[in-house]
């Protein structure tokens, strides 16, 4: 079951926002809403849904409405219309005494500008959840130090937030969400208001914390080199509606729409694409009982010059070239005492940047394998180049003669 | 008729006085035991709060007085508070300065009691600060001898009526400082409490007010700077403690009498502003 699905989610902000709702209803823009009855659309019929240990990752530029998206997530934004569904409760139909205990169990936030309690030290700043909730001061205490040696931060209990770089600062926002222990972290720009190297080794940070504690967490970005590094997927929001959702290679490979294709234009491809993405079908394989009439046969058919050899379980043994089978064939010797296996597989996760040395060595494509070892495809060399053009090989890649093997 | 014109106010006189006489008559009528009701509750605290400073000897005041400095303070603070009302107090104006005091406690108390309250009411309701403002700005826009006129029919004369007029007068800025503070806690202090699961009270008391505090106590230092001047003034209509001496040094032309008991009242002044900044100071933000 997904840990939160999100139906038809709507937010108008203004006085009386469910006039707005049914102007939305008819086909009016958010400008005309704004202009005609003084409403202000902040998020507009998004529907997604999260799954358990997911990084959930909405992308967006500011006045996207991802902020208030996140926020009708544990309604501090209350939603104007749709359904939010935790774990298979509605929450949007809570009272308010019902939402702030799920507030308590299940929700983790962090802030973009920390929004620590100045007058607190820190371990008391990390204490705050569980004292809200009435936790005996000594076990809560011993979360919240257990959740500061998390984040790196033991030996710091005593400071005021104010002695801590920003950095620290949002460690300590961070620890103070896990120390409630919820399942669900919502992190509003967490790291923007840091400076570059400091961020990044928050999301490092961040990232090895995950992939140990495996909560679901949202998190809010304007950035899409973090989202590409940070999300399982991405959402990419724009004008209150959501745009596209994807994994990070979906995004950049297979962009929704302009918007999106125009966001990721800069970004390094080979960084986010990964060889599954980019692999084609194989068009003509042998297997190690064939002979060498038949590897001809199919190296005529499909126009090419090598073949690769497999097993009985599809596990590539090597490959042949024309010649090779030509001087099989003539001097009646088996296929075997020809086979080369001076090739380099990869898996369909391998990044782009990890293929394209191995492409430029190979005479022959590269074979996609999987875990056991089975041929699920190949790289040719111009897909390869057609993937890292930032246009997108697709095209390409169909009218790609060589398709299959060889080159 | 340009007679008429040029001596226009002797055409039509507004007799706005017996107006307000007859409301005034009207109100001390029939709404007496309210006013009565007002009051007792007052002169309990004041009388309570006096015989309580008197019954202490004045060394032990002093001790005390320099504790409360250093601890609130410094010692330099501590020392200043206990050498001036010493000063006070070798000028013979012991009891009076005493008198005082408990008059500004107990119009600080009320106003703290009432006025903090209603703060937080005006930071949570736009609809309710919106009705209260006008009333505040016009008790500290009215000139303060403007109270005592209708303090004094409504509730006579006396220290315990001066107490009340001091009151009125030195509420606003506590409840105008209170309401500013929690209206300027940052918002995302906020939406994090509210995320943290805080209900409303948790939100105010472990969230707002403590944010406040700083801003909070700035208005509690106005409040009782206000009530000081009131509490003088107040001597008009029969109030105790160093105005009376003020003024019957003035009546008599004693000019001696009249000056310390204006010496008095400043380094009282003074002793007060010091600890409460001090105090402010303290609650402020570390660091910020």
């Amino acid at each position: 079951m997904s840990k939160i699905v999100v139906e038809g989610l709507t937010k108008i902000f203004g006085h009386n926002p469910r006039r707005g709702l049914a102007r939305l209803r008819e086909g009016a823009g958010k400008e005309q809403l704004r202009r005609e009855l003084g409403l202000v659309v902040g998020v507009w019929d998004v529907s997604f849904s999260v799954e358990p240990g997911e990084f959930f990752v909405i992308m967006g530029l500011s006045g996207s409405g991802k902020s208030t998206l996140l926020r009708c997530l544990n309604r501090l934004h209350e939603p104007t219309a749709g359904s939010i569904r935790i774990d298979g409760q509605e929450i949007t139909a809570l009272d308010r005494r019902s939402m702030v205990e799920l507030r308590r169990r299940r929700f983790g936030m962090v802030f973009q500008r920390f929004a620590l309690l100045p007058h607190r030290t820190v371990l008391s700043n990390v204490e705050f959840g569980l004292e809200v909730q009435g936790v005996p001061a000594a076990r809560r205490r011993e979360a919240a130090r257990e959740a500061l040696r998390l984040v790196g931060l033991g030996g710091w209990e005593d400071s005021f937030p104010h002695q801590l770089s920003g950095g620290m600062q949002q460690r300590v926002g961070l620890a103070r969400a896990l120390a409630v222990d919820p399942d669900i972290l919502l992190m509003d720009e967490a790291f923007s208001a840091l400076d570059p190297l400091i961020r990044r080794e928050m999301q490092d940070e961040l990232l090895e914390l995950q992939a140990r504690m495996n909560k679901t967490i949202v998190f809010i970005t304007h950035d899409l080199d973090e989202a590409l590094k940070l999300g399982d997927r991405i959402a990419v929001m724009r004008d209150g509606r959501l745009v596209q959702i994807g994994t990070p290679e979906q995004l950049v490979a297979e962009p929704a729409d302009d918007y999106v294709a125009a966001f990721t234009q800069g970004v390094d491809r080979a960084k986010v694409l990964s060889a599954g993405a980019i692999m084609q079908p194989v068009k003509a394989v042998i297997t190690d009982r064939d002979g060498p009439s038949t590897a001809l046969h199919r190296m005529r058919q499909n126009g090419i010059s090598s073949i690769f050899v497999l097993d009985r379980q599809r596990r590539v043994q090597g490959y042949l070239t024309v010649d090779d089978v030509v001087d099989a064939a003539t001097h009646r010797r088996p296929l075997g005492d020809y086979l080369r296996r001076d090739f380099q597989a990869v898996t369909p996760d391998t990044r782009l940047d990890r293929v394209i040395p191995l492409g430029a060595a190979a005479s022959v494509p590269i074979p996609v394998v999987d875990d056991g070892g089975r041929l699920r495809g190949v790289i040719v060399k111009g897909a390869l180049l057609g993937a890292l053009a930032a246009s997108g090989g697709d095209s390409e890649r169909g009218e790609d003669p060589e398709r299959g093997v060889a080159s | 008729m340009i007679d008429q014109i040029l001596h226009l106010f002797d055409v039509y006189r507004l007799p706005m006085d017996r107006w307000i006489r007859a409301l005034v008559d009207w109100l001390v009528g029939h709404w007496r035991p309210v006013f009565q009701a007002v009051r007792w509750p007052v002169e309990q605290l004041l009388n309570a709060v006096r015989d309580g400073l008197l019954a202490v000897p004045a060394p032990i005041m002093l001790i005390l007085l320099f504790v409360v400095g250093w601890r609130a303070a410094n010692w330099r603070v501590g020392l200043f508070a206990a050498f001036s009302f010493a000063l006070v107090g070798f000028m013979g104006l012991w009891e009076e300065l005493m008198v005082t005091l408990a008059m500004v406690l107990s119009a600080v108390a009320f106003c703290v009691l009432v006025g903090i309250p209603v703060g937080i009411l005006a930071a949570k309701s736009d609809a309710f600060f919106a009705l209260i403002r006008p009333v505040l700005d016009a008790f500290q826009t009215t000139p303060a001898f403007v109270y005592l006129v209708p303090v004094v029919m409504l509730f006579s004369i006396g220290t315990g009526p001066g107490v009340i007029a001091t009151i009125v007068f030195a509420l606003p800025p506590i409840v105008r400082l209170t309401n500013l503070g929690l209206r300027q806690v940052p918002k995302d202090v906020v939406e994090a409490g509210n995320a943290f699961g805080c209900t409303p009270m948790q939100l105010l008391w472990k969230v707002e007010f403590p944010l406040a505090l700083p801003s909070i106590m700035a208005g509690l230092n106005q409040t009782i700077m206000l009530s000081l001047s009131m509490v003088v003034i107040a001597a008009l209509i029969g109030a105790g403690g160093l105005g009376v001496v003020v003024f019957s040094g003035l009546n008599r032309l004693q000019v001696g009498t009249a000056a310390i008991g204006g010496i008095g009242i400043v380094l009282l002044a003074m002793v007060l502003d010091r600890i409460t900044q001090s105090l402010a100071r303290k609650t402020g933000i570390p660091g910020g």
